[in-house]
């Protein structure tokens, strides 16, 4: 039963055209990113002055850069931060968006405190607090990582939580309350699993929303600094160079959108699998 | 009314405790301290005390807390250390063309998105309806910065239309001021016109399959007028809240697009501030534009509540 209850999920969602154009284009993104060093003969940091700003052409593709740095390489490992940082504070968020939803929805002390500070942190514009914790913390990849966990991690919480609060309230886990089952058990057995769903999706968004703002954040001088490429920063570049440079603005500009939209795709397909509306209807 | 006025008022007393708090801390993190952090690494121990005392960072973190909270109900959000002026001058000097910009902004998005919405939900499941959500899908997925620079590189630099950057006071003509604030307002209204052409087909759905609706078609009503008269006003009030959560989100995406497009706001004073690195100023503008965006949806809040009778009585 099981086991046809998989094969159907999976045919579900591989019918799904938003997922599996969504999961294509991200893996093929993936790939290009984690495979940079096989694929383009070119090294990120390469420079030859006599090489600058050319034009996409046989040799280099997509053109160079200011310094002479083919402009496909640079954005091949461009990917490994900015889809790395995405990824890291997608699953960090989550992470702590799960203990701290969770542990809200099951303690209604913590709840109050926790909660409150989730609701301060949300009231601050995300980008603004990024910038501030950047500012202060100093321009670096990992600092981006810590100030955009610090950002998206209330989102995630009060997602968990208000799930986490409906699982909660059912009769079964009074009934295991009522057989002696400990707190512990109840959250991590039986709370969890039933939150994880819907962190799924919220975490596919995130993870779009961390690309967008560390693009956000390098573009504007506050996050992965210069030489080490990141899709953000190759755009700042870029905008000096915009009379002379066009490839500089369009090709970088095109990734971060197609990986975003991959990304939005991703999780409205997720999303849709998920629903039990949804799922009504096509079983 | 006024019950839910007072509890909403008071629903944001812990959230701005947090947020003082916050932005308050996030000075300290700085590796080394500030005063550190802003005399750079050459500095004495000795000029690192000495300005830590006039900053007054040598009293206990509390006291310090206590003091700047005290001072910001004053309205007193410190000086620049670098500007020689205080805090809240250089943000009244810089907050024209921010809302300027988030003016502008705001038209546009609600130009292009309300009838695109309306004309989406009656055209439901045809052509048009996919395309317009197709592009709907795709401005939310490209964010304000990266549009900014596509429209200066096709409108500024290739077809010459507009300005490629720059800001005019509105003092320089009406159009002027405005020609400027076209691209930046369309980099930064595109969002909002996605999610809130969205936002109106969604709700005119829910409101065009109602009964009523029926029956002013059977009376014999021009499809305009069933539209426009009947439908949208009862579909408004969704979008309402769309539109005051995306004027809080324009006030502060506005920081992003002001600085490819060089517009002297809010935003190019922040990222002035972190080259030098400038605390106060950061922590001024970062808190003013939180305020903003709370007051901003407390009013859209209680607006709801006057508009709509059912929220205030589902709240009490």
């Amino acid at each position: 039963m099981r086991r046809e209850q998989r094969s159907l999920a999976i045919r579900r969602i591989g019918g799904s055209p938003a997922f599996v154009a969504g999961a294509a284009i991200f893996l093929l993104l993936a790939a290009l990113a984690l495979f940079a060093p096989w694929l383009t003969s070119y090294g990120p940091y390469d420079m030859k002055v006599t090489e600058r700003l050319n034009a996409p052409s046989g040799t280099h593709l997509l053109g160079t850069d200011e310094f002479g740095r083919d402009l496909l390489t640079r954005l091949m490992y461009g990917a490994r931060v900015s889809i790395g940082v995405g990824l890291v504070v997608a699953l960090l968020s989550s992470l702590l968006g799960l203990l701290i939803g969770v542990y809200a929805a099951y303690y209604k002390t913590l709840d109050h405190v926790l909660m409150r500070i989730c609701d301060g942190l949300v009231a601050i514009p995300g980008i603004l607090l990024a910038i501030a914790l950047m500012a202060a913390l100093g321009a670096s990849a990992l600092n981006v990582v810590i100030a955009l966990t610090i950002v998206f991690t209330p989102n995630i919480a009060r997602v968990v939580r208000s799930s986490a609060l409906i699982v909660k309230e059912q009769t079964y886990i009074e009934a295991m309350r009522a057989q002696g089952a400990g707190d512990l058990r109840i959250i991590w057995r039986h709370i969890v699993p039933n939150t994880l769903s819907p962190l799924l999706v919220q975490a596919s968004f995130v993870f779009a929303e961390a690309i967008i703002s560390e693009a956000a954040l390098s573009f504007l001088g506050a996050g992965v600094p210069a030489p080490e490429p990141s899709w953000g920063n190759i755009l700042q570049a870029s905008k000096l160079v915009i009379y002379k440079a066009w490839w500089m603005v369009v090709f970088p500009g095109a990734i971060i959108v197609l990986s975003v939209l991959s990304l939005n795709l991703l999780g409205d397909g997720l999303r849709d699998w998920l629903d039990p509306r949804v799922k009504g209807k096509r079983t | 009314m006024l019950a839910y006025v007072a509890k909403r008022l008071l629903s944001l007393v812990p959230v701005l405790f947090v947020v003082t708090i916050v932005l308050f801390l996030i000075i300290h993190v700085t590796p080394g301290g500030p005063a550190a952090s802003i005399l750079g690494l050459e500095a004495s121990g000795e000029e690192i005390a000495e300005l830590n005392q006039e900053l007054g960072l040598d009293r206990p973190i509390a006291l310090q807390y206590v003091s700047w909270v005290g001072k910001v109900l004053r309205g007193d959000l410190g000086n620049s250390i670098f500007m020689n002026q205080s805090v809240a001058q250089a943000i009244r000097e810089h907050a024209g063309p921010t809302l300027s910009l988030a003016i502008i902004a705001q038209f546009i998005a609600i130009a292009l998105a309300i009838p695109f919405g309306i004309w989406a939900a009656y055209k439901r499941g045809t052509a048009a309806d996919f395309t317009l959500m197709g592009i709907s899908l795709l401005g939310m997925a490209v964010p304000g910065f990266l549009l900014g620079l596509f429209l200066m590189l096709l409108f500024g630099v290739h077809l010459q239309w507009l300005p490629v950057a720059g800001y005019k006071e509105l003092s320089a003509g009406f159009w002027e001021h405005v020609k400027h604030l076209i691209l930046p307002g369309l980099s930064l209204g595109t969002i909002q016109a996605a999610l809130i052409t969205r936002m109106t087909r969604s709700s005119m759905l829910d409101v065009l399959n109602l009964n009523y609706i029926k029956t002013a078609r059977s009376k014999g009503l021009r499809e305009s007028g069933v539209l426009l008269k009947h439908a949208f006003r009862n579909a408004f009030l969704p979008i309402l809240t769309v539109l005051g959560q995306t004027f809080g989100t324009l006030v502060t995406g506005a920081v992003v697009v002001e600085s490819i497009f060089n517009i002297p706001g809010l935003g190019q004073l922040i990222l002035n501030s972190i080259a030098r690195r400038d605390y106060s100023v950061i922590q001024g503008v970062v808190l003013v534009a939180t305020l903003l965006y709370v007051g901003i949806n407390l009013i859209i809040d209680l607006l709801y509540g006057a508009v709509d009778p059912r929220v205030r009585l589902d709240r009490k």
